[in-house]
């Protein structure tokens, strides 16, 4: 239990901290819905193409929005010293960089989640398609905070670092919206999508073993 | 042979035997370029489908070749830096990233260029030529991050991780987008990639891939060498190297 331990204390320390800031926990939230809503008035009133364009509108604006809150997994940690800390402690690096992501999927990512089945009904989905692009987000947001770990851990402290963090962290995301868009687009034609489920869960696993050493790489190469 | 190698993974060492060999190696890249551009211009004769215009190949296919080889290297001596923490990968990654970068834009510059007449459009979201693009985006968020860190050490380490995060993806981003096109598009014209090419033209094709590889260590060497100057501005190697350069220009 030597291990553990320290782990939850990040990871419940690490969910208070970020439950406390409201306001930086909702903007991203505010901003995916408008987002989420501006596509409707650049398509016009056309129902069937809003509805067809609904579930990749989701996904860029899931994308987007997690972007905004990124920085944050280290940001504060750095301004005020404790992030060095960390760094120098007997706690093992990785295993708190896994607990960070973890608690910024917990607290950014899981609303966004719920927020994007709200919005399934405003772009009036099927069923089919909801389930799917749910079950989609749910398997492919892990990653996206786990990789954007390592884009918070690389950019902080550094001037103008969250849309650096952005340029750099996007195109590593790539492959999962590829999936999880074209999942609910093929469970809209009633094929089978559990290739896609598959894939997802496979990037999921290679990020939560990989990623968490890279952003302890990452962040002993910005504060060394 | 060893000993070699650590002796010149110096920077001092290493600044001296790339001064001495980059003249060289503009020299063979040179020579390999006209003989390569006169095979491929010249010798090689038109193809039976697309005419004049498969010429490009001698310029495309190299960049793209290229393109993923400076990213090699770039997260080759990242990790290099990483892991044995050799002051030399600092630089090469440093001095490889812009060169990539221009290579990939070159690869889709001429794809496109060659595009136009063969697709009828100037841009078709093909697989390869779409993990080009993001390969240039991966290119470009590297240069994006060395120019926002000051410090050039610690702005090397953050790259290096960047690399190596990038070389991990690299497949997979290929593959899924692979996955991607064959899934949403329909079979487009499939690239050059006929597997017999006739040999008065796959002989040119391997003599540029060949220039541009020289030329690339070339250009490699002299970034390299910059870079090494401002890394070990404060060494005592170097300030001899600036003062007798000075002395040697103000003597005449």
């Amino acid at each position: 239990m030597t291990v553990s331990r320290p782990a939850l204390a990040i990871l419940r320390r690490e969910c208070l901290r970020l439950l406390r800031r409201r306001g930086q926990l909702s903007q991203p939230l505010i901003f995916f819905t408008l987002v989420a809503v501006l596509f409707p008035f650049a398509l016009g009133q056309q129902s069937a193409l809003t509805q067809q364009t609904g579930p990749a509108v989701v996904w860029i604006a899931v994308l987007l929005a997690t972007t905004l809150s990124l920085e944050d997994i280290f940001r504060s940690d750095f301004d005020d010293g404790s992030l060095e800390q960390l760094v120098i402690t007997s706690t093992s690096l990785p295993l708190a960089c896994a607990m960070k992501a973890l608690s910024h999927w917990l607290t950014s990512l899981l609303p966004l989640i719920v927020l994007a089945a709200l919005m399934s009904f405003v772009y009036n989905l099927s069923a089919v398609e909801r389930l799917a692009l749910l079950s989609t987000l749910s398997l492919g947001t892990p990653v996206f905070s786990l990789v954007g770990a390592v884009g918070s851990a690389l950019t902080v402290g550094v001037r103008g670092g969250a849309l650096l963090l952005a340029l750099i962290i996007l195109p590593l995301y790539i492959p999962v919206l590829i999936f999880g868009a074209s999942a609910v687009h093929n469970a809209a034609l009633g094929l089978p999508i559990s290739g896609e489920h598959y894939f997802l869960a496979g990037l999921a696993v290679l990020a939560a073993t990989l990623a968490p050493f890279a952003a302890a790489a990452g962040l002993r190469a910005r504060l060394s | 042979m060893f000993k070699a190698l650590h002796k010149y993974a110096s920077p001092m060492h290493f600044y001296a035997l790339a001064n001495a060999w980059t003249p060289w190696l503009f020299g063979i890249s040179a020579t390999l370029f006209l003989a390569g551009l006169y095979g491929g211009l010249v010798l090689a004769p038109a193809d039976y489908q697309q005419g004049e215009s498969f010429r490009i190949i001698y310029v495309h296919v190299p960049s793209a070749w290229l393109s993923m080889f400076s990213y090699l290297v770039m997260a080759g001596a990242g990790a290099a830096s990483l892991i044995w923490k050799v002051k030399l990968g600092d630089a090469i990654a440093r001095a490889s990233a812009p060169l990539g970068a221009s290579f990939t834009a070159l690869a889709l510059i001429t794809g496109s260029l060659w595009g136009k007449p063969m697709w009828g459009a100037w841009w078709v979201w093909d697989a390869r030529l779409t993990s080009e693009l993001l390969l240039l985006f991966l290119f470009l968020g590297y240069l994006a991050l060395q120019s926002a860190i000051d410090d050039r050490r610690a702005a090397a380490r953050a790259g290096a991780v960047l690399a190596v995060v990038g070389v991990v993806n690299i497949p997979i981003i290929h593959y899924s987008v692979e996955w991607w096109s064959t899934l949403h598009q329909p079979a487009t014209i499939s690239k050059m990639g006929a597997p017999s090419m006739a040999t008065s033209m796959l002989i040119p094709l391997l003599l540029m891939a060949l220039a541009y590889q020289v030329f690339y260590f070339a250009v490699l060497l002299v970034r390299a060498r910059c870079e090494i100057l401002e890394f070990e501005k404060r060494a005592q190697w170097v300030k001899t190297l600036a003062s007798t350069r000075l002395v040697a220009h103000a003597a005449p």
